[in-house]
């Protein structure tokens, strides 16, 4: 049930952020979208287990990638992005979850919605769907604090760049950079119709961040004609992260 | 129909504890309201995660679907918020697909 994974690799993605590469020997390949949970145990029996998105893109050589958001006064995340070392070993559970996933089967255009870390998941999706060589439209409308806090920034522009059929969409909503068009705020209608298929195309739609980003996102789609049953969720609770 | 504390998440936070148990993903699990009767994947249920156990509310009426406290080696599964869940069982945990 629990499996071990030895840290490889520590990547800081933004002052908060870090991403854990660990090899899993016996890990299954998970799908874009699945998490996994880690469980930490103290020297006294005490543990916690917290779930994280896997951002890498399903691969066959049992590496996982964790992006994890030090949370101020947690319980977890402070140990895992400052404390943790390469070589150190964390228990792991999962791939769990075949709701929230992208499969590299799918061929509809796929609009992605991120706040904050929820870019995780996706991430893993548009990584898999580059590494699967798949032709799937899609579109990542990105809603971020400020610029210093972008995931992934030159991994995105990488794969944007590459392919015409992946587009992404910033949109600030504390502060931008410099002659940024849009001023800082949440995404609303007007950013919907602009930055997002249509739905008339039907895309498949996956929202993920805080609990009422998600709210609003899915409200935002809804109203401008998603049908419910087209937009899956994973929420990440009212603090902008899993606990 | 939402909340406006913003205090839950899907069901797929709890999934971890559920397939522990279950032997199987529960995500994609149909459940069925004993309240209001909706059919709806167990994905979509919304979930409270910090009392002493994981509680799952449906998303659509709010009423509790299931109840989970573990505890000295036990596990406490109340699922008297569902006439039904169905589960699908070509698909099984290990491989995650």
């Amino acid at each position: 049930m629990w499996r071990v994974g030895t840290v490889i690799a520590l990547h800081d993605e933004t002052a908060t952020a870090r991403t854990i590469t660990l090899e899993v020997s016996d890990w299954p390949r998970h799908v874009a979208g699945q998490h996994v949970d880690v469980r930490l145990t103290a020297s006294d029996g005490y543990s916690a287990v917290r779930s994280y998105s896997i951002a890498s893109a399903p691969n066959s050589e049992g590496r996982v990638e964790l992006t994890v958001e030090r949370l101020p006064n947690g319980e977890v995340s402070p140990y895992l992005t400052q404390e943790l070392a390469v070589g150190d070993r964390l228990e792991l559970r999962g791939p769990i979850g075949g709701w929230f996933v992208w499969r590299t089967q799918q061929t509809e255009p796929i609009q992605l919605i991120a706040g904050g870390s929820g870019i995780v998941p996706l991430m893993a999706m548009i990584r898999s769907r580059a590494s699967t060589g798949s032709a799937a439209p899609f579109r990542l409308l990105y809603s971020v604090r400020k610029p210093e806090a972008v995931l992934y920034r030159n991994d995105l522009q990488t794969l944007s760049d590459r392919d015409n059929k992946v587009s992404l969409t910033y949109a600030y909503t504390r502060a931008t950079p410099k002659d940024w068009p849009r001023a800082p705020g949440r995404i609303d209608a007007a950013l919907i119709a602009d930055a997002t298929w249509s739905s008339n195309l039907a895309p498949t739609c996956f929202v993920c961040g805080p609990t009422s980003f998600v709210e609003g996102a899915t409200d935002l789609l809804i109203a401008s004609g998603h049908g419910r049953d087209k937009i899956r969720t994973e929420r990440f609770g009212p603090t902008g992260d899993r606990k | 129909m939402s909340s406006h504390t913003y205090d839950y998440l899907d069901g797929n936070a709890a999934a971890g504890e559920l397939s522990a148990i279950f032997g199987m993903d529960v995500t994609i699990a149909e459940s069925q309201c004993a309240h209001c009767g909706a059919i709806k994947r167990f994905a979509e249920a919304h979930v409270y995660m910090q009392a002493p156990g994981v509680v799952a509310r449906c998303a659509v009426c709010q009423h509790v679907l299931l109840r989970l406290v573990k505890a000295r080696q036990r596990a406490f599964l109340d699922l008297r918020g569902m006439t039904c869940l169905i589960l699908d069982t070509s698909r099984f945990l290990e491989s995650g697909r």
